[in-house]
C-alpha cells in the first residue's frame, strides 16, 4: 500500500518497514453464478500482511504517526483484528502495546494478540464499553491510542483499500462496492479514496454505489438506512460476527451519508446466514474469510436477490478478515473423518462410501 | 440529591479547566441547564440550536449509555456518576491537509 504514501498523512521522509496491503483483487465467477451476479470481484484482505485483516493498513499509518509524536506506548480498543494488527506492528516497530478487548473475543484473536508480547486488558463488557473506557484512559495517560487520539491518521489508512481496487480494475472505478460495517469508517474512506483518485485524474469520474453490510444481531447502521434515518439508535450487540459488534458506531452518521448520497443501500443477515456465506465463499472461490466476510457475502447475495445490484455491473466485495481467526463458529459443523489404515484396499472401501455421500460439507 | 458530572479533557478549555462538578439535577435537561449556567461557553458543544443533544456527544450514567436508560426521560438517582464522552469519529479533513500538496487546493 506504500505506493500511495503521498496520499496518506505520513511524516516527512517516512520509510516504511513492513509490507502492508496490496492484497489481491480476484474475479469471482463461481460465487457470481451462485448469487445471480455476472461481474463480481473480491478484494481479498483475508491475506493482508502482517496479521490477515485490513486493520494492518490503518495501524501502519497510525504507528508512523505515533513515532512522529513521540509516543512510547501504543494502545487500542478492539474487537480483535485491530488488536492483532497493533500487537504485531508494535513489536516490529519497537513500541510497547496495551490492547483493550471485550472479554468474550474469539480465542484465536486473543492468542494472536498475546503472542506478540502485547499487554492484553480484557474488559467484562461490550466493545462499546471498552471503547468508552479507552476514551477516558486516553484522557489520562500519554499513550497513542490508534483509534482514539491517533484516529485522524489511522482512518486515512483505510483509503488504500479504495486506491488498490481502482488500480487493480485497470484504473477504473467499479459500479458498486459492498463493505462490512462495524464503526462505519471503512466505507466512508473507500468513498474518499475514489473521490481523491478522480480529483487527481487517476480514474474517470463515474457514479459508484456504496452498500453496507451488517449482521442482524448488531445492525444500527442498516436499521437506520432502512428506516430512512440520518442518525443511528445504539444497539446491544448479539451476533457471532464479533468483529462487527459495535452497537454505537462513531462513524455511523457518516456511513449513512456515504451510502444514501451514492444511491446505495444497507442490509443485514442472520448468524446462520453468516456461517453459510463463509462456506459459500470458501467452496466457490477458495477464500476462507472470517464472520465479517460472511456478512459481506451474505448481504451481497441479498442485494442481488432484491435487484438493488444489477448482475452486469462491476461489483467489488470487500473481504476484510481471515477465517482462521473465527473457526469457533464452525464448532460441531463438520464431523471428524474416520482414520483409515494406510492400505490401498481400505482406501478403496472408504472412497466408495464417500461416493455415496459426495458432499462432505454440511450446509 | 447529588449527581456528579465528569467533563472530558477535550471540553475543559470551555470550563476553565474544571473536570468535575456536582449538582442536584433530576434529569438530563436540568443537568444541561446547570452546565449552561455555570459554563456558558460549553453550551453550544452540548446541544444544537434546536436544543437536541449533539450527535457526537455521548452521555453515560454509571457506565451505561443514557439512551439505554430512557434518555431525556431518565430520572437521576442520588449518587449517579455522569460521564460526557465525545465520539471519536471522522478523520482528516477532505482538503488533503497533512497529505501531499497534490491533494490540496483545487
Amino acid at each position: 500500500m506504500w505506493r500511495y504514501a503521498e496520499l496518506l498523512p505520513l511524516p516527512a521522509n517516512y520509510h516504511p518497514h513492513l509490507p502492508v496491503g496490496f492484497t489481491p483483487l480476484v474475479s469471482a465467477p463461481q460465487l457470481a453464478s451462485k448469487i445471480g451476479a455476472k461481474r463480481l470481484c473480491i478484494k481479498n484482505d483475508a491475506v493482508c500482511l502482517p496479521t490477515l485483516s485490513f486493520k494492518d493498513r490503518v495501524v501502519a499509518v497510525a504507528l508512523a504517526t505515533a513515532r512522529r509524536f513521540g509516543f512510547e506506548i501504543v494502545a487500542c480498543s478492539s474487537t480483535g483484528n485491530l488488536a492483532n494488527a497493533v500487537a504485531a506492528q508494535a513489536a516490529r516497530e519497537g513500541f510497547k502495546a496495551v490492547i483493550f478487548i471485550p472479554a468474550d473475543l474469539e480465542p484465536a484473536k486473543i492468542l494472536g494478540t498475546q503472542v506478540f508480547g502485547a499487554k492484553l486488558v480484557r474488559i467484562a463488557g461490550s466493545y462499546d464499553q471498552v471503547n468508552r473506557l479507552c476514551s477516558q484512559i486516553a484522557d489520562e495517560r500519554p499513550w497513542g491510542f490508534v483509534n482514539v487520539n491517533l484516529r485522524p491518521y489511522y482512518a486515512e489508512g483505510s483509503k488504500t483499500v479504495g486506491f488498490e481496487i481502482a488500480e487493480q480494475l485497470g484504473w477504473r472505478l467499479p459500479d458498486n462496492v459492498v463493505v462490512p460495517m462495524a464503526g462505519g469508517s471503512l466505507i466512508t474512506k473507500i468513498k474518499k479514496a475514489f473521490d481523491e483518485m478522480i480529483k487527481l485524474g487517476l480514474v474517470d469520474s463515474r457514479p459508484v454505489k456504496f452498500f453496507g453490510a451488517q449482521a442482524t444481531g448488531c445492525s444500527p447502521i442498516s436499521t437506520a438506512i432502512k428506516a430512512g434515518n440520518t442518525d443511528i439508535e445504539p444497539q446491544k450487540p448479539a451476533t457471532i460476527a464479533r468483529s462487527l459488534a459495535i452497537g454505537n458506531p462513531a462513524d455511523g452518521h457518516y456511513a449513512i451519508k456515504a451510502i444514501s448520497s451514492s444511491g446505495g443501500w444497507a442490509e443485514d443477515i442472520s448468524d446462520a446466514e453468516v456461517v453459510a456465506s463463509i462456506q459459500l465463499l470458501a467452496s466457490t472461490e477458495g477464500i476462507f474469510t472470517e464472520t465479517a466476510g460472511g456478512v459481506t457475502v451474505g448481504v451481497a447475495r441479498r442485494l442481488y436477490q432484491q435487484g438493488r445490484i444489477a448482475p452486469e455491473e462491476t461489483t467489488v466485495l470487500c473481504i476484510t478478515g481471515n477465517g482462521l481467526k473465527t473457526t469457533d463458529v464452525f464448532a460441531g459443523k463438520y464431523a471428524a473423518e474416520p482414520a483409515i489404515a494406510p492400505r490401498i484396499s481400505k482406501f478403496d472401501e472408504y472412497i466408495e462410501t464417500l461416493d455415496e455421500n459426495p458432499t462432505p460439507v454440511e450446509a | 440529591m447529588t449527581v456528579t458530572v465528569q467533563i472530558p479533557t477535550a471540553l475543559r478549555r470551555l470550563t476553565a479547566g474544571t473536570a468535575r462538578i456536582t449538582c442536584a439535577a433530576t434529569n438530563l435537561g436540568e443537568l444541561f441547564s446547570t452546565l449552561d449556567t455555570q459554563f456558558p461557553e460549553l453550551k453550544p458543544h452540548l446541544r444544537d440550536d434546536s436544543g437536541e443533544i449533539r450527535r457526537f456527544l455521548n452521555v453515560y450514567v454509571n457506565e451505561e449509555d443514557i439512551r439505554f436508560l430512557g434518555g431525556n426521560a431518565y430520572a437521576f438517582q442520588d449518587g449517579d456518576e455522569v460521564l460526557l464522552v465525545p465520539s471519536i469519529a471522522g478523520g482528516a479533513p477532505d482538503d488533503g491537509k497533512g497529505c501531499h500538496p497534490w491533494l490540496r487546493g483545487s
